[in-house]
């Protein structure tokens, strides 16, 4: 059984925080198939926030197929998160070290650098969703 | 949707002064509902018209569909607890128990001794000498004990220390998951508000300022911070609630509708942001004409 912490200086919302500690929890192997979570109520008492914040998240895991709610006894995990294969990332991580040299080699800042990401990335997003859109028109 | 509880055009004046103005909202059944606003908004008269203790005399107050005060069959469905949390002092606990036994029709005396002693609560000591959490306990456990579709609770924490606090809206919590039961909660603690409610009820000078899901509101709201704006309409923007300006820029909280124009900059909010943008907006121009300094 694992035991929910909130962040309450953080900006994400109570049930995200939910979820996103049952997928670490997997992500670790504390958590297996089979293992229940702690129940609505439980939560709801020890972190004294609102029932139906835990049943959205509960509801969340259960669409996303991670667990499965058995009426009358509790939730349970179905399966475990993995990663995407690593030998991808590695590549994609040999990419952008080579990329953050060159950043430096033009003389970037850390902070130079997280900007322009930032802003390329909602640029990119933004203009793919519109080619997808235009492409469906 | 069941609707637990709704106001249409709901008003209540003491003499001249209108406490409670063109009041309208509906709450929905299961749901916690934060009531916020500044001392005299409006909320415990807001309560006390809801509990059928106050009669309105503008509009229409229902409970389940039923005028609380015209209908006394719907108050067994009712838990209220008032400010301070008032019991008789020389009762003990258990004699109170007893008490709301013979007072109610509807009364789960076994619920209220079982909470009571999970809690640790004396039952042989007069309640009046109990600590304030212990005493607000008794309240909570007591007007639980009515087994309510509906509980008013009227700033149930603001005089517990944090801890009595925090445990106090621990057994809220945990009970409520059991029972099903609406809950509206008056407070000034935002940050308690933001984990347990649902739902949010702001009031400010005897009006309904904003009423919605917590999810909506947190959603559809944005702070704006761009080029000095001077009331021009913005792209993605639905009303503007609190603005502030600098000779060249604008910090706005806003409600926002699509996609915001580019020329700004876009930061999420809390529910905080957005409960103290609807708290501060409005006029301060009465008060400086009549104390004669410019505004």
């Amino acid at each position: 059984m694992i035991e929910f912490v909130l962040d309450a200086r953080s900006k994400v919302n109570t049930y995200v925080q939910l979820i996103q500690q049952v997928k670490q929890a997997l992500r670790v192997g504390l958590l297996a198939p089979g293992d229940q979570l702690p129940k609505v109520r439980d939560v709801a008492q020890s972190l004294a926030i609102n029932p139906n914040t835990v049943l959205k998240a509960y509801r969340e895991l259960e669409i996303e197929g991670l667990v499965e709610g058995r009426p009358g006894v509790g939730t349970f995990v179905r399966r475990t998160l993995g990663g995407p294969p690593l030998a991808d990332q590695a590549d994609l991580r040999d990419d952008l070290v080579a990329w953050l040299r060159r950043a430096r080699t033009a003389g970037l800042t850390p902070e130079d650098v997280i900007a322009l990401v930032e802003t390329t990335l909602r640029a990119t997003l933004a203009a793919d969703a519109a080619r997808t859109e235009h492409a469906s028109a | 949707m069941d609707i637990a509880l709704e106001a249409v055009q709901l008003g209540k004046r003491y003499g001249r002064r209108w406490a409670l103005q063109g009041c309208s909202f509906r709450l929905p059944a299961g749901g916690i509902v934060g009531l916020v606003g500044p001392n005299g908004a409006g909320k415990s008269t807001l309560l006390h018209l809801a509990v059928g203790l106050l009669r309105p005399d503008a509009g229409d107050v229902r409970v389940f569909g039923r005028s609380p005060y015209d209908d006394p069959a719907v108050l067994p469905d009712i838990g209220f607890v008032a400010q301070d949390t008032p019991l008789y002092r020389d009762f003990t606990a258990a004699e109170l128990v007893q008490l709301g036994g013979r007072m109610n029709a509807r009364w789960d005396a076994a619920l209220a001794r079982e909470r009571l002693g999970q809690l640790g609560i004396p039952p042989k000591l007069p309640v009046g000498k109990l600590s304030g959490g212990q005493r607000a306990q008794v309240a909570l456990a007591l007007a639980l004990a009515k087994r309510p579709r509906l509980l008013l609770l009227d700033e149930p924490v603001a005089s517990l220390d944090p801890l009595a606090r925090r445990e106090f809206l621990q057994s809220l919590m945990g009970s409520v998951t059991d029972s099903g039961t609406t809950v509206l909660l008056s407070s000034h603690l935002i940050a308690d508000l933001e984990r347990a409610c649902d739902h949010l009820l702001v009031l400010r000078a005897s009006r309904v300022r904003l009423a919605g899901a917590v999810d909506d509101l947190v959603a559809t709201h944005r702070q704006l911070v761009g080029p000095r704006h001077d009331g021009e309409p913005i792209a993605g923007v639905g009303a503007v609630v609190r603005a502030r300006h600098t000779e060249r820029q604008s910090t706005l909280l806003a409600r926002v509708d699509g996609v915001v124009d580019p020329d700004w900059t876009v930061h999420d909010v809390t529910l905080e942001d957005v409960i103290l943008a609807y708290l501060g907006d409005g006029e301060t121009d009465t008060t400086r004409t009549d104390w004669e300094v410019p505004a």
